[in-house]
């Protein structure tokens, strides 16, 4: 009777581990490809050599240096400004009474539903009249005001104890202090989340920045890969594996790091 | 005449919080209408606009648009396909994410390395995952010939048979959002009390008896949020087709968004550019009060 239990257990773990490799499998076979030379791509020879050619090839087709420097600066912007215009809101919104509060914030919640990203359209007009076309401005720009930011950091601001910003407040402390050191340091956690969701989006994010750029100096990873991996550009597969991994690596090293904070920061992201 | 002060003062304090609160919520304010509201409405009223080519400013044209619109082939196409890749990604997809979370919820060894795994395609950019997938594909040389050839089948233009361009993307998005989902899970099945299954137990129910009636059941709430958000993702996801198809071939393996896509920035038809994303917004709008309509009828969600 509970040999039947173990057995059929031992088959579900087999059946975890299968589906884990399966969900695996296309990093590591571009990791298998990237790493040894083009006559051995789909050969699994364990004694083929190990190379870096494609890296090297990869990193002289296509300005990669510059993609990285574009990616960085269009996450760091993005990130600080939607930390300080969220922050401000998520207060107001957590501790102000005022007329229109709640209209403001059924606004606030379209976003949830409606981002940017579908906007695509219209949002080219205005960046267009804003002449922000083809600047790392106007790719980080139509994400600073994040609905999803206001809303985690107004749940986490809701916790702090209002005694505590009273107290501050007897003491002489004006808003602005208040918020940067009582409400900030105390929820450190929901910023950690909010910040590494937010920077995997934009590292990610595609269909927005290959609408808005159209040179190498402002195109991010993402346009630059999808240029690199066009059937067009006659680079093979070896090569575009280097590249893609190359793209990926910042992204996965600090996952494959620091997995348990990424997985809860996301989890958070979604418990609303 | 103190009490009057007293009055004005504190009417003043109060319109001094209510200027405070609009000042912090400005910046916010201004770039979400601006980027958001303002693209929205916009966007209605330039569906009800030709748009301007040279020597011929744009101008009213009432529902002209739409007309076009119902009569455009690649319309219905584009829509039919997004409800075929929504039908045939999200039960598969948000099925798998709950046999993950199950199985990566158990005790056994490697368990991290097995939860990484599921998870690691959520944190890829679909470009660059795209570009991997494509080698799959090809025909021939890829993966997926390679291993038909071993069983002595034909290779197969997969991305440019009309019959499998769509799947192709969907098997893509499966892989791609599954271990998403099974976070969610995850997190849902750690809060069911270990008690209940001690109790089932006892009274001798059985794991799949236990899955099925009361873990099943408990995740309705996680499985409606999943749901909600596997179908944004079909709508608003499709960057794997730039890669892939392109749409190709002749639309088969096209969806809404990226239709819009290619008409305001290919064909340069901003107007019915914006037409389309009229009905993109309906459809996720009817969602929205869909979810919002369900969540009111059941007082049980957290």
């Amino acid at each position: 009777m509970i040999r039947g239990v173990d057995e059929g257990e031992r088959l579900e773990m087999l059946a975890a581990w299968l589906l884990a490799f399966l969900w695996a499998a296309p990093l590591l076979y571009a990791a298998w490809a990237a790493f040894h030379p083009m006559d051995f791509v789909s050969r699994f020879d364990l004694r083929a050599p190990l190379t870096l050619d494609n890296f090297r090839s990869a990193w002289k087709v296509a300005p990669f240096a510059r993609y990285f420097l574009n990616t960085f600066l269009l996450v760091c912007m993005t990130l600080a400004g939607q930390l300080i215009v969220c922050t401000l809101a998520a207060y107001c919104f957590a501790r102000f009474e005022f007329p229109g509060k709640n209209v403001a914030f059924l606004l606030v919640l379209v976003q949830i539903m409606i981002m940017p990203d579908v906007l695509i359209v219209q949002n080219y007009l205005t960046t267009s009249r804003l002449g922000l076309v083809d600047t790392i401005l106007g790719i980080g720009l139509p994400y600073m005001g994040s609905a999803f930011g206001i809303f985690l950091l107004r749940q986490a601001f809701k916790q702090v104890p209002q005694e505590l910003e009273d107290a501050a407040r007897v003491e002489g402390a004006g808003w602005l202090s208040i918020l940067l050191k009582v409400y900030v340091p105390l929820t450190r956690p929901t910023y950690l989340a909010y910040g590494l969701v937010s920077v995997s989006y934009h590292w990610n994010n595609f269909l927005w920045p290959v609408v808005i750029t159209n040179s190498t100096t402002t195109r991010p990873l993402t346009v630059g890969l999808s240029i690199f991996g066009a059937p067009e550009s006659g680079v093979n597969f070896s090569v575009i594996s280097a590249g893609t991994l190359l793209a990926v690596s910042p992204l996965l090293i600090a996952f494959l790091l620091f997995q348990r904070q990424f997985v809860q920061s996301f989890m958070r992201s979604g418990i609303k | 005449m103190a009490a009057a002060l007293r009055k004005a003062m504190s009417f003043n304090s109060k319109t001094a919080r209510w200027v405070n609160a609009w000042l912090l919520l400005s910046p916010a304010a201004v770039l979400m209408v601006a980027f958001t509201h303002f693209p929205i409405v916009g966007g209605f009223f330039a569906s009800f606009f030709s748009t301007a080519r040279p020597g011929r400013p744009s101008r009213f044209v009432g529902v002209e648009n739409y007309t076009s619109m119902l009569n455009d082939p690649v319309f219905w196409q584009v829509l039919g396909n997004n409800f075929f890749y929504a039908l045939g990604t999200i039960p598969l997809s948000v099925s798998l994410a709950l046999l993950m979370a199950v199985w990566v919820n158990g005790r056994f060894r490697g368990r991290a390395v097995v939860r990484a795994a599921y998870f690691t395609p959520t944190i890829l950019p679909m470009i660059a995952v795209a570009n991997i997938w494509l080698f799959f594909y090809t025909p021939q040389i890829g993966l997926l010939d390679k291993i038909r050839s071993l069983f002595g089948l034909a290779s197969h233009s997969w991305l440019g048979d009309p019959g499998t361009a769509l799947a192709c993307l969907m098997v893509l998005a499966v892989w791609k959002d599954a271990g998403f989902f099974m976070i969610f899970y995850l997190a849902a099945l750690q809060a069911i009390p270990p008690e209940l299954e001690e109790a089932a137990v006892i009274e001798g129910a059985g794991r799949w008896y236990f899955f099925r009636r009361i873990t099943v059941p408990l995740l309705m709430p996680t499985t409606l949020f999943v749901v909600v958000n596997a179908t944004i993702h079909s709508f608003k996801l499709v960057d794997h087709i730039f890669i892939l198809t392109k749409g190709g071939p002749d639309n088969a393996s096209s969806l809404l968004l990226y239709y819009i896509y290619e008409v305001a920035f290919s064909f340069w038809d901003t107007a019915y550019a914006s037409t389309l994303t009229v009905v993109l917004l309906a459809i996720l709008g009817a969602l929205a009060v869909g979810q919002f309509a369900y969540l009111e009828k059941r007082v049980h969600y957290r």
